[in-house]
């Protein structure tokens, strides 16, 4: 076991005059997002002196730094070794928890106006796009874009659907949609090319919530069908 | 104390050293545009330098300010007056009376600093009070001001009350009181020729060497749709050897990404967490306050130096802001 995880070395560098960039790997992987995850959870559980804060993505994570916190000309060599002594011990092995979060979506009609494009584009109906995009468990890969958002893994490609060709200047916080192999959910009103499918009354995002973010790196979102009715009811819950 | 909007200006906002912690849940920082600036505002009226302090761009707000207030305005010069005479930049005021903040023309740069003792006492939202335009929370409700808001204002530090009785021995006519001394920009004053320096960053190597040349040879433009979170530039069009399949990741204050287009972008305070185009080189950070102050159609150069001497740079930068500090505390004690 040991040996196992003292063959891993990831890359460090210095990427600006306050960040070094730890490298996991270079695709997209259940595996080097894994890895990504548990260098994470450390460094929430033990910040060093001087840490700012860190930016996962899907394969490498960057840690900021205030430089005048190092006492060296060469902060970022001091970062290096407090990094590369960091993941020396990490054991990378470890299965986390799976943790899964349901998400109901209202599919189709008004608030997914483009489900019977995309059911058009892959020559199947309309109740199995809402089928196939239910029956998924996606893996939350990372939260960025914007506050709340997940990049979600694992969508079936019998439901890919190219961008819209003009992006609509607003979409509404909590519309789920498409976008090539994607499937996501939007937090907040913003501009975007996705082609909609449906509606969650939940807030993905929410400042009175002590977690603020409904989910996290890591987690294993499902989707599940709710009628309109549903869906009025849960939103005014929220 | 507080201080009435008469009137907005374009786009003032509350923003302080940003909000940082929490780009792990896509939260972008915000915060200043030209945080040096907005750092020696504060400074000049005693206030934690991560105080909010008023971001003002282009065309500015018509403020009402109450007397007793101590104020600062650093960055851009907007033609700052203050019951209709000029403002002094770069240093702290001290109100006699109640006046009347207007600004006019840009004469230098575009983005000015307001910073009042005691800062703007508006609800910290994830530890900041900078105000998030897109998500709509920070800052004063999580906007740009309007007419009619009334901005509460916090207590004064011990070190403002210090700086306050120093400025009412000065016996000078009117209804402000200002010392001769001031804290320069020199960024701002010259910022017509505009060299900004960088340094690679990591997909350097895919630009095409033609590209790097124009890059690194050729004059850009900063194109009208620049706004906080990047600046949009045009000229010759950067292109890459070959096809570069991307996978998201980390960019900062100061990535220059290439987009399809081949129009370089320099993302800045409002930037989203991570980015998936290719990054050709990284603004070094003491120039940044150079950018953020181009006003639409300035022309910039880039000029190449490695990441330790932009390292070296920083230090010197927080050098000389330790030092101006220590100068101010002899000044008012």
């Amino acid at each position: 076991m040991d040996m196992e995880k003292s063959k891993f070395k990831a890359k460090i560098s210095q990427i600006s005059e306050t960040a070094a960039l730890v490298e996991f790997g270079r695709e997209i992987s259940e595996d080097i997002n894994k890895k990504v995850r548990t260098f994470c959870t450390y460094l929430d559980d033990k910040p060093f002196y001087g840490m700012v804060e860190y930016v996962p993505a899907f394969t490498s994570v960057s840690v900021i730094y205030n430089p005048l916190d190092m006492k060296s000309e060469s902060p970022y060599e001091v970062v290096k070794v407090i990094l590369d002594n960091i993941i020396s011990k990490l054991d990378f092995s470890l299965e986390d928890e799976e943790h899964i979060v349901e998400i109901p979506v209202c599919y189709g009609g008004e608030l997914g106006q483009d489900i019977e494009q995309v059911a058009k584009i892959n020559n199947i109906t309309v109740d199995e796009v809402i089928k196939i995009h239910s029956e998924g468990k996606y893996l939350v890969y990372m939260i960025g874009f914007a506050p709340g958002f997940p990049y979600l893994g694992g969508m079936s490609e019998k439901i890919a659907a190219p961008r819209r060709e003009s992006p609509r200047i607003a979409i509404p916080a909590g519309s789920v949609g498409i976008a090539g192999m994607q499937t996501g959910v939007y937090p907040i009103e913003t501009p975007g090319g996705w082609q909609l499918i449906g509606k969650t009354p939940l807030k993905l995002f929410d400042l009175k919530r002590n977690s603020k973010s409904l989910l996290k790196a890591g987690d294993i979102v499902k989707f599940y069908p709710i009628s309109y009715e549903e869906y009025v009811q849960l939103k005014e819950e929220e | 104390m507080s201080i009435s909007v008469l009137n907005p200006g374009l786009q003032s906002t509350i923003q302080d050293l940003g909000r940082h912690g929490y780009q792990k849940y896509g939260v972008i920082v915000s915060g200043a545009m030209d945080v040096y600036a907005m750092r020696i505002a504060n400074i000049a009226v005693g206030n934690d330098e991560n105080e909010g302090v008023l971001e003002i761009t282009m065309i500015g707000p018509s403020l009402e300010l109450e007397k007793g207030a101590l104020i600062s305005i650093t960055g851009g010069n907007i033609s700052p007056t203050i019951n209709g005479k000029k403002f002094p930049m770069g240093r702290p005021v001290y109100l006699k009376e109640d006046c009347v903040l207007n600004f006019g023309a840009c004469i230098a740069g575009c983005r000015s600093y307001l910073a009042i003792a005691g800062g703007f006492a508006v609800p910290e939202v994830m530890e900041s009070k900078s105000t998030y335009l897109r998500a709509q929370f920070g800052g004063f409700n999580g906007r740009p001001l309007k007419k009619g808001d009334i901005l509460n204002i916090g207590t004064k530090s011990v070190a403002a009350i210090k700086i306050i009785e120093k400025l009412q021995e000065i016996t000078q006519k009117g209804e402000f009181a200002a010392p001769s001394w001031y804290i320069g920009d020199s960024t701002v004053e010259n910022i017509n020729s505009t060299i900004i320096r960088v340094f690679k960053d990591r997909q350097f190597d895919n630009i095409s060497d033609e590209s790097i040349n124009k890059f690194f040879n050729s004059e850009f433009n900063v194109d009208n749709k620049s706004d906080r979170m990047g600046y949009r530039l045009c000229g010759e069009k950067i292109e890459l050897k070959e096809r570069l399949e991307m996978i998201s990741e980390e960019v900062s204050v100061g990535t220059i990404q290439i987009p399809p287009d081949g129009n370089p972008i320099i993302l800045l305070a409002d930037r989203q967490t991570t980015g998936g185009y290719p990054k050709i080189a990284h603004v070094v950070s003491v120039d940044i306050q150079k950018i953020v102050q181009l006003k639409p159609n300035s022309k910039i150069k880039f000029k190449q130096i490695t990441l330790k001497e932009a390292e070296r740079l920083y230090f010197e930068r927080e050098k000389y802001i330790d030092e101006l500090k220590k100068a101010i505390r002899l000044t008012i004690l």
